[in-house]
């Protein structure tokens, strides 16, 4: 590598930082001092700060759930009992309540929402890779020029504010809303349809909203796969379609899947879509557990929805962190 | 050629579906009508009753200021976690924090809400700290899933990239943290520059951990929309949807044009460092 070569880039940094290097390298200073000080080394005070900070609002806050949900509702401030409790200040005592829990699997009403949930995000999730794969594959095979600009126009409606793209949707699937008026008019229905306020309109919404997601994974798979498997694939006399099935589809699994955990997770627990496009009879429990607890204030009941929520979501969880992890791995 | 057509009939199925609705919600914003779905004639009446709409004003500037606080600091610590994660290898307790960092991406907002909200309950019966909910508990709560998306950037930005120049300036005895102010950080500004406008929007944008965490007297806008939306469409509403959707269109295309003249230079210098002599003009600019 030759000398001359490097140099511009350096010039280019060293001139681009001079501003900031400075105020930067004095609280370096006095940040390792203090470290020193505590006998914490380097890295492991930069790796504290965000430990914490995730610790202590993300894990903790989980294990306070778990509590509460184990205790009993009260009209007090706050509005649950203690778990536990110093009794003459010389015993704990633990008093655990199992009855939300029991609560839940009495009435049938919870179990119709988890199921429900889980078949509305199921069916979205398949609508999203019905309209998201061909998307992607459109993008990855497009000219190379065009690609960057057409993946800035699947990124952008998702930058844009999420509560108003779902509320674009409720005048156009009002009674007298721009579809229903549209169809009219073009004299294909008769009477308005009534999708607003239905499960298909919670499908739509979903699908509408939760579409960027499953694009960027399967384009950012189907983008780096291999083009020469496919033209060996026709040299040797397979059909284009016969390709697709035996080589890009098995290969874009990674993406398939990363995608549609990607929609399918947070769907489940989709409060604000149910809530303004469902009807009364669309149970999905992110919508329960926000009555739960904003309209019955029962908090524990809600912790102990929250915590049955968590543990149906807890394997596509861990296996959308493995996917994540090698995908990490294989950019290396 | 058939197999073309197909896609060319998906992508613009796929687009219109995605653009579609935007549009209408703009064009209705025009409307005349008090009726949204009834076409009546051009008009900016509406804008101009947004502007009298002090609720929805204060709640617009509450929104802002926590947006900002919460993009300037999830940046911060989402750069040290991304970096943690692409380049100290492994450490102890790896495993959780890299879980800590892709569960926020999908965890259910009604899950997170609850949690945070139960947690600032709890902490203020331990050390009385934070007192009552408000803008303070929405931002921490907004930090802490911003975070993660700001990591997840970051992260991917390191490990796409040429670890060789960061070992050079460490075997020619620069200090690790010298090595990154004057080489990552630069090299990684353009993710910084995402993921702070990613935590922004994402902080501006969201209703449901916001309801949960926050108190009396400290609506956000999406909060405001949301209670005005559940009477039913209004266009006020539209045109607040127009403004926000130019704002933010405007915000995101700069940022892209300039991230991405950035990257060409990035690789121009790249391709000089390779390629040596015969790379002069590229220097013109």
């Amino acid at each position: 590598m030759s000398r001359k070569g490097f140099l511009p880039l350096g010039d280019r940094m060293t001139e681009g930082q001079m501003p900031m290097h400075l105020p930067a390298t004095a609280l370096l200073r006095w940040l390792q001092r203090l470290a020193y000080r505590l006998g914490i080394r380097g890295r492991g005070l930069v790796i504290a700060v965000p430990y914490l900070w995730l610790l202590l609002f993300f894990l903790v806050p989980f294990a306070i759930v778990l509590k509460i949900s184990l205790s009993e509702a009260l009209i007090a401030r706050p509005p649950y009992s203690p778990l536990f409790e110093w009794v003459e200040g010389m015993y704990l005592e633990i008093r655990v309540n199992f009855g939300n829990y029991l609560f839940l699997l009495d009435d049938s009403l919870y179990a119709v929402a988890y199921l429900n949930s889980l078949k509305i995000a199921l069916i979205s999730t398949l609508l999203c890779l019905l309209i998201g794969y061909p998307m992607a594959y459109a993008i990855a095979t497009a000219d190379p020029a065009w690609r960057s600009s057409l993946l800035m126009l699947i990124i952008l409606p998702f930058w844009t504010s999420f509560l108003i793209r779902v509320y674009a949707w409720i005048g156009i699937l009002k009674q007298n809303g721009l579809l229903n008026n549209l169809l009219i008019n073009l004299g294909l229905i008769e009477e308005p349809l009534a999708i607003l306020y239905s499960d298909l309109a919670v499908y739509i919404g979903i699908t509408y909203s939760y579409l960027p997601f499953m694009i960027l994974p399967l384009y950012a798979t189907l983008e780096r796969l291999d083009r020469s498997l496919l033209e060996a694939a026709a040299d040797l006399g397979c059909r284009p379609f016969k390709a697709f099935l035996t080589i890009t589809l098995p290969l874009s699994l990674p993406g398939i899947l990363a995608g549609s955990l990607l929609v399918f997770i947070p769907a489940v627990g989709e409060f604000v879509i149910p809530e303004l496009l469902g009807g009364p009879d669309t149970l999905m429990i992110g919508k329960v557990l926000w009555n739960e607890f904003f309209t019955n204030r029962d908090w524990p009941v809600a912790s102990a929805v929250a915590i049955a929520l968590l543990l149906f979501l807890v394997i596509p969880i861990m296996a959308f962190q493995y996917l994540q992890g090698r995908q990490q791995e294989a950019r290396r | 050629m058939r197999r073309s057509g197909f896609l060319f009939t998906a992508l613009a199925f796929g687009y219109a579906f995605l653009y579609v609705p935007i549009l209408l919600l703009i064009i209705y914003s025009f409307n005349e009508s008090r009726l949204v779905t009834v076409w009546s004639g051009w008009s900016t009446r509406w804008y101009g009753e947004l502007l009298q709409n002090d609720q929805m004003l204060s709640a617009a500037g509450l929104s802002l200021r926590i947006a900002a606080v919460t993009a300037t600091f999830a940046v911060a610590l989402g750069t040290i976690a991304g970096l943690t994660l692409a380049r100290f290898g492994r450490f102890r307790g790896r495993t959780l924090f890299s879980g800590m960092i892709t569960a926020p991406l999908v965890m259910p907002e009604v899950i997170t809400g609850l949690s945070l909200l139960l947690l600032f309950v709890s902490m203020e019966q331990l050390i009385g700290w934070p007192g009552g909910r408000g803008a303070t508990t929405i931002t921490i709560a907004h930090i802490t899933f911003a975070t993660a998306y700001v990591a997840v950037i970051v992260q991917s930005r390191l490990v796409g990239l040429d670890e060789s120049v960061e070992e050079a300036a460490l075997d020619l005895g620069a200090k690790p943290a010298k090595v990154f102010f004057v080489i990552t950080l630069p090299i990684i500004s353009p993710a910084l520059i995402a993921g702070w406008l990613l935590a922004f929007t994402l902080s501006l944008d969201d209703l449901v951990i916001a309801s949960f965490v926050s108190g009396p007297g400290s609506s956000t806008l999406p909060m405001v929309i949301f209670s005005s939306v559940r009477l039913g469409v209004t266009p006020e509403v539209n045109a607040l949807a127009t403004v926000i959707i130019v704002i933010v269109t405007t915000g995101i295309l700069t940022a892209g044009v300039i991230m991405s003249r950035h990257e060409r230079r990035r690789q121009r210098d790249r391709q000089l460092a390779e390629g040596g002599a015969d790379g002069e003009p590229a220097r013109a600019t």
